[in-house]
């Protein structure tokens, strides 16, 4: 028997326009339990790539799955974690780091009433995590650029995921802050057993703790450890598709 | 003032739309979607002028048309793009058009007319306010029962998304919401000042406020500030109570504008 895939994307192909190729020929599973480094050039298709494991997006040609279903009606969808590409907080109230992390725990804790304790303690773990804590009542406009990622990164955690998504997190990040993300996925990785895909135009500080990584360009170019890299990332003809 | 029927039965009816227009109109200032409280009371103002016609409650014949031009109102808008936005228009216009023609049809383009438009504390029935305080108390337990999923939604509408948070339905009970509040109103503060009343506290509050949830306690309690004073000022002062209510929310607002200003945030 075969053992269902977090992700599958079969011969996919994407356009946002008819006519328009963004995505080609994709076809990439990922395991349950795996995590795996996304990086490429800027307009190589990253972001839709993920979008199109979603489910925001559907493919042109071919299917994309998720745990066994459709991306676009998957069932399960409170199990997933995602946060986007320069992300911005919506509307103009002062939202806290505590009101923007329990809206990552919305879906996962029930959409009607108050909060339950345990959504609550896991909101408080979730900005302690990424080491928020002391601010975790401050408004975030008072937090910096950083300090306001890490509230979005605590916030795709709060719900638990089993798949988290991260497009560029490390976007006006710190090389110190990076690290300790880094090390933060990799704990969440190896003691949850989350499935990471984590989406980057250059792998740095996580190129150590994947075990895969996939570059795309239209469509994938490499797919394989971060150690078989080098040769073939320096090789123009495999590069420049 | 407490003395006489009609000012307690309009004092009741500003106590529940203080309250009721800004915890709604909440919502709608996060999205950016203030102007459909107004696109609601076009509609509604059609409903209005359909019941004088027919001879049945206003406030009933505004309720079911404000809702159902809610909900279509926020249809097209959900679909977007430069169709959805003159479709919208077109339901706007539509809705004063027919309200007009219809009006006239029932030969009431008077002072009855200006009552609905800008409020009258003379007009609040005995039912009128068992309607509102009923409908007023339904409308604030639902939001109290969705404030966690549409503050959500207001935070990041795309993860919400994503986590299977549903987004439609959602938007949908918003815009229901805001018609049911538009027709409640209509009586104190009149069809083309609700929207004020669901926008100005929520701004003034956005000023002053240290968190999303103390924005949303402290816009409901300058609505009712201002309702209140603005109709003490109406009663005294023999003004429409509509203008009156709006004006001191607006200068509420223009306060903490200058006040946030000199303290330089
Ligand atoms: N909403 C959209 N409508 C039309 N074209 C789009 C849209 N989003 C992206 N594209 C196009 O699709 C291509 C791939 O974009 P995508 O955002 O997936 O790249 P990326 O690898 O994430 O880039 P970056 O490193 O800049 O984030 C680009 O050519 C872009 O112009
Ligand atoms: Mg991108």
């Amino acid at each position: 028997m075969r053992v269902t895939p977090a992700v599958e994307l079969d011969d996919v192909s994407f356009g946002y326009r008819p006519g328009q190729r963004v995505l080609e020929g994709v076809t990439l599973r990922l395991g349950e339990g795996e995590f795996v480094a996304v990086a490429g050039p800027n307009g190589g298709g990253k972001t839709t790539l993920v979008r199109l494991i979603l489910g925001l997006e559907r493919p042109g040609d071919g299917r994309a799955l998720l745990f066994g279903e459709p991306a676009h009606r998957f069932s399960q969808r409170r199990t997933l974690g995602y946060l986007a590409q320069r992300f911005e907080l919506g509307g103009d109230a002062p939202a806290t780091v505590r009101e923007v992390v329990s809206a990552g725990r919305l879906a996962a804790g029930g959409l009607i009433g108050p909060m339950r304790r345990r959504d609550r303690e896991l909101v408080a773990e979730a900005i302690e995590r990424v080491g928020l804590s002391e601010r975790a009542d401050a408004p975030l406009r008072t937090l910096s650029g950083g300090q306001q990622q890490r509230a979005f990164i605590a916030k795709a955690l709060a719900g638990e995921p089993s798949l988290l998504v991260l497009d560029e997190p490390t976007t006006g990040v710190d090389a110190e802050t990076q690290e300790s993300l880094a090390a933060l996925l990799d704990r969440l990785h190896s003691e949850l057993g989350v499935t990471i895909v984590y989406v980057s135009h250059e792998f740095g500080a996580v190129e150590r703790f994947v075990q895969r990584l996939v570059l795309v360009r239209r469509t994938i170019v490499f797919d394989g450890s971060p150690q078989e890299l080098p040769g073939i990332w320096h090789d123009p003809s495999h590069v420049h598709a | 003032m407490l003395e006489s029927e009609f000012m307690r039965l309009a004092l009741g009816a500003g106590i529940v739309i203080g309250v009721l227009a800004p915890a709604v109109g909440f919502f709608l200032v996060q999205r950016r979607q203030s102007l459909i409280g107004d696109g609601i009371g076009h509609v509604a103002f059609a409903g209005v002028a359909a019941g004088i016609l027919l001879d049945v409650s206003p406030v009933l014949t505004a309720l079911v048309a404000a809702v159902l031009g809610g909900v279509v109102i926020e249809v097209l808008r959900s679909r977007g793009g430069t169709a959805g936005d003159q479709a919208l228009a077109l339901v706007f216009y539509t809705g004063i058009a027919l309200g007009v023609v219809l009006i006239s049809t029932a030969g009431a383009l008077n002072v009855d007319l200006f009552q609905y438009l800008f409020g009258s504390i003379l007009t609040v029935t005995r039912t009128d306010l068992v309607v509102i305080a009923a409908l007023g108390a339904v409308g604030l337990a639902t939001v109290g029962l969705l404030y966690r999923a549409l503050a959500a939604v207001v935070v990041d509408e795309e993860g919400a998304r994503v986590a299977g948070v549903p987004i439609g339905g959602l938007n949908i009970a918003v815009a229901a919401l805001a018609a049911v509040t538009v027709a409640l109103s209509m009586r104190v503060v009149g069809i083309l000042l609700v929207a004020a009343l669901m926008v100005l506290p929520v701004s003034a509050a956005g000023r002053m406020a240290w968190s999303m949830r103390s924005t949303f306690v402290l816009a409901m309690a300058i609505g009712l500030g201002s309702s209140l004073v603005g109709l003490t000022i109406s009663y005294y002062a023999d003004l429409p109570p509509g203008g009156t209510i709006v004006l001191a929310a607006a200068v509420v607002f223009g306060t903490a504008v200058v006040v946030s200003a000199a303290r330089g945030r």
